[in-house]
C-alpha cells in the first residue's frame, strides 16, 4: 500500500469528523426531545395524563417486561406479521407470474385489482371478523389484504417492463416461455422484488395492528386498544385518571363512557381482557393513548354498525 | 458451393388497430455455404424483420425460408442469432452468460464446458470467465456474445447490426475480430447493417433493400484481391471507394 498523501489524509480526517458529528447530533437530538418531554410533563406544561412522559413509559415497560407480557404481545404481533408477509410474497409473486403468463387474464382482472388495491382495508377488517370470527386467522387475512393487491400490481408492471430484446434472445437460443421466466424475468426483477418486500413488511404490520385493534386476544394492537379502554373504565369507576395527580374531570368523559361500555358489554368478543388488570396496564394507557386515540372512538362503533 | 439458405417470396406485415404496415414484399435470395452475406437498406425498411423471419422467431405471411433445402422452422437450432446489443445478463458471470444457450437446451455437460473454456481462451476472455459483464469493455462484451452464439454450433449466423452500439474505434476492431472468427470457422453469415463501409469490408455479396415495404433492389458481388482479406485492410484497397460509391448510388435512387 502506498503512503497516503497529506491531502488524502486531510480528506479522510474531515470525513471522519463529519461522520462523528452526525452520530453525536443524532443521539443528542433524541436525548433532547426526551428531556424536553419529561421536563414539560414534570413542570405541568403538558398534561402528563394525556401525553404521558418518558419516565412513566419506561417504568411501564419495565413492569411489563417483568411479568413478560410485553414479550408475549410483541411476539404475537411479530408472528402474525411474518406469516402474513410470507403469504403476501408467495401469493403476490404467483399471481404476478400468472398475470404475465396470460394477456387475457391480466386485462380481465386489471380493473378489479386496481379497485381492490384502492379499497380502504381497515373498512374491510370488521367484515372479516364477522365472516371468520375472532382469531389469528382473521388478523392474518386482514394484513394480507392490505399488502397483497399493491404487491401484485407492482410486480406485474415490473415483469411487463422487461427488455423485449432480452426475451427475444432467450427465444433465439431455443428457449421456451418458462426459460424466459426463470432466466430473465425473475433475475432482472430481483431489485424490484426486494424493494417490494420492504414495502410489504411495513404494510403487513399496519394490517396486523388494524386486525388486532378489532379482534385479538394478544398482540400490540390489542394492547393499545385494551389499554385505552381500561383507562376509560377506570376513569369511569374512580372518577379520577390513574397515574395522574390532577383531580379535575376530563372533557372527553362522555366519549370514554360510550366506548368502554359498548365494547365490553355489547360486543364481548372484541376485547376480553386476557390478563390481569394491574397497575402495569393502567400505567401503559397514557403512553399508548397517543397512537390509538384516532382509532378507538370510531372503530367499535363502526364495527357494530 | 451448395446453397445453405434459400428465401422465397417472403412477405410480412405488421398489424395494429390503426392499420396494416407492410414491412417486406416479395423478398427472394439465397446464401451459399460459407458465404458472408450482408443486407443493407435505409433505416426502418424491415431489415430486422427479415432476420426475425430467418431465425424463425416470427412466421412469414407468405413465402418460406429453406435451410439446406428443408423448411426453416424444422431446422431452427442450426441458426445462431446475434442481437444489436450484447444482452449479457449482469446477474450472471461471463462463463454462465456464454453457456446460457447450452443451459437452456440442456446440453451443458463437461465436454461442452471444456469447449467453452477453450473458446474463451482463444478469444482472450479466459481471465474474465468469473467476472461480471459490467467489468468488460464493449469489444470484449461483444466477443462474449459471439461465443454465446457459437456455443450452440450453428451453421448459419444472423448478425443484427452487432457493432452499432460500439464507439467507432472499437467498432472497427470488433468488426475485424468477429468477421475473422466467423471466416476461420467457415460459418455462413448474414449481416444486417446500415453502415455501407462495414458491409463492403466484410461481405462477399451485398443485398440492397428498398425503403418500406422492402423489396430486393440489387445483389452486389464484392471481390477483393487476396492480400486484402481482412476487413481493416479491405478499407485500404483501391476498389473500396468504387464499391462504396456504387452502393451509395444504389441506395439513393428510388424504385
Amino acid at each position: 500500500m502506498d503512503k497516503l498523501s497529506v491531502y488524502q489524509r486531510e480528506f479522510l480526517a474531515r470525513e471522519r469528523q463529519h461522520k462523528a458529528q452526525v452520530r453525536i447530533c443524532r443521539g443528542m437530538l433524541l436525548v433532547l426531545l426526551l428531556a424536553v418531554w419529561e421536563l414539560c410533563a414534570r413542570l405541568g406544561l403538558i398534561d402528563a395524563f394525556i401525553f404521558s412522559s418518558p419516565a412513566k413509559i419506561w417504568r411501564c415497560f419495565l413492569e411489563m417486561a417483568g411479568d413478560g407480557s410485553i414479550f408475549l404481545h410483541t411476539g404475537v404481533t411479530l408472528l402474525e406479521t411474518f406469516i402474513s408477509f410470507f403469504l403476501v410474497v408467495v401469493l403476490g409473486a404467483a399471481a404476478a407470474v400468472a398475470l404475465w403468463g396470460s394477456r387475457s387474464l391480466s386485462e380481465i382482472l386489471e380493473p378489479y385489482l386496481v379497485m381492490l388495491n384502492s379499497l380502504p382495508k381497515s373498512a374491510l377488517a370488521p367484515l372479516l371478523i364477522v365472516w371468520m370470527g375472532n382469531q389469528m386467522r382473521t388478523i392474518i387475512v386482514a394484513a394480507v389484504s392490505v399488502a397483497l393487491f399493491g404487491s401484485i400490481l407492482t410486480l406485474h408492471t415490473g415483469f411487463m417492463q422487461t427488455d423485449p430484446d432480452k426475451i427475444r434472445l432467450i427465444y433465439s437460443l431455443g428457449g421456451t416461455r418458462r426459460d424466459v421466466l426463470v432466466k430473465v424475468l425473475i433475475p432482472s426483477c430481483v431489485p424490484l422484488i426486494v424493494s417490494n418486500m420492504k414495502v410489504n413488511v411495513g404494510l403487513c404490520l399496519v394490517g396486523v395492528i388494524i386486525g388486532e385493534f378489532l379482534s385479538a386476544k394478544a398482540g400490540l394492537g390489542y394492547l393499545i386498544i385494551y389499554a385505552s379502554q381500561v383507562f376509560g373504565r377506570e376513569y369511569l369507576l374512580t372518577g379520577k385518571p390513574p397515574g395522574s395527580e390532577k383531580p379535575e374531570p376530563h372533557r372527553r368523559q362522555g366519549g370514554y363512557e360510550d366506548g368502554g361500555r359498548s365494547s365490553h358489554e355489547d360486543f364481548p368478543q372484541v376485547l376480553i381482557p386476557a390478563w390481569q388488570v394491574g397497575p402495569g396496564a393502567s400505567q401503559s394507557s397514557p403512553g399508548a393513548w397517543d397512537v390509538g386515540s384516532g382509532m378507538v372512538g370510531g372503530l367499535p362503533v363502526s364495527y357494530g354498525i | 458451393m451448395n446453397t445453405k439458405l434459400e428465401v422465397k417470396n417472403l412477405c410480412y406485415s405488421y398489424h395494429t388497430l390503426e392499420g396494416e404496415t407492410q414491412a417486406l414484399s416479395d423478398i427472394s435470395f439465397d446464401v451459399k455455404d460459407g458465404e458472408f452475406f450482408a443486407v443493407v437498406g435505409p433505416s426502418g425498411c424491415g431489415k430486422s424483420t427479415l432476420l426475425s423471419l430467418l431465425c424463425g422467431l416470427i412466421e412469414p405471411e407468405e413465402g418460406a425460408v429453406f435451410i439446406d433445402g428443408a423448411q426453416g422452422s424444422e431446422s431452427h437450432s442450426a441458426i445462431g442469432y446475434m442481437l444489436q446489443k450484447d444482452h449479457l445478463f449482469e446477474w450472471r458471470t461471463i462463463f454462465s452468460n456464454v453457456s446460457l444457450g447450452l443451459e437452456i437446451q440442456k446440453r451443458l455437460d463437461d465436454k461442452a464446458r471444456n469447449e467453452l473454456l477453450e473458446m474463451l481462451n482463444t478469444y482472450g476472455l479466459s481471465q474474465f470467465k468469473d467476472a461480471r459483464p459490467g467489468q468488460l469493455s464493449g469489444g470484449m462484451r461483444q466477443r462474449a456474445a459471439l461465443i454465446r452464439t457459437l456455443a450452440l454450433k450453428p451453421d448459419i449466423l444472423l448478425l443484427d447490426e452487432p457493432f452499432s452500439a460500439l464507439d467507432y474505434q472499437t467498432r472497427l476492431e470488433v468488426c475485424d475480430d468477429i468477421s475473422t472468427i466467423i471466416r476461420t470457422r467457415k460459418k455462413t453469415a448474414v449481416l444486417i447493417t446500415h453502415d455501407l463501409s462495414e458491409a463492403i469490408s466484410v461481405a462477399d455479396r451485398i443485398l440492397v433493400l428498398s425503403s418500406r415495404p422492402a423489396k430486393v433492389k440489387r445483389i452486389m458481388e464484392i471481390s477483393f484481391a487476396p492480400e486484402f482479406d481482412r476487413p481493416l485492410s479491405r478499407r485500404n484497397a483501391p476498389e473500396f471507394s468504387a464499391y462504396f460509391n456504387e452502393l451509395w448510388k444504389e441506395l439513393k435512387t428510388d424504385g
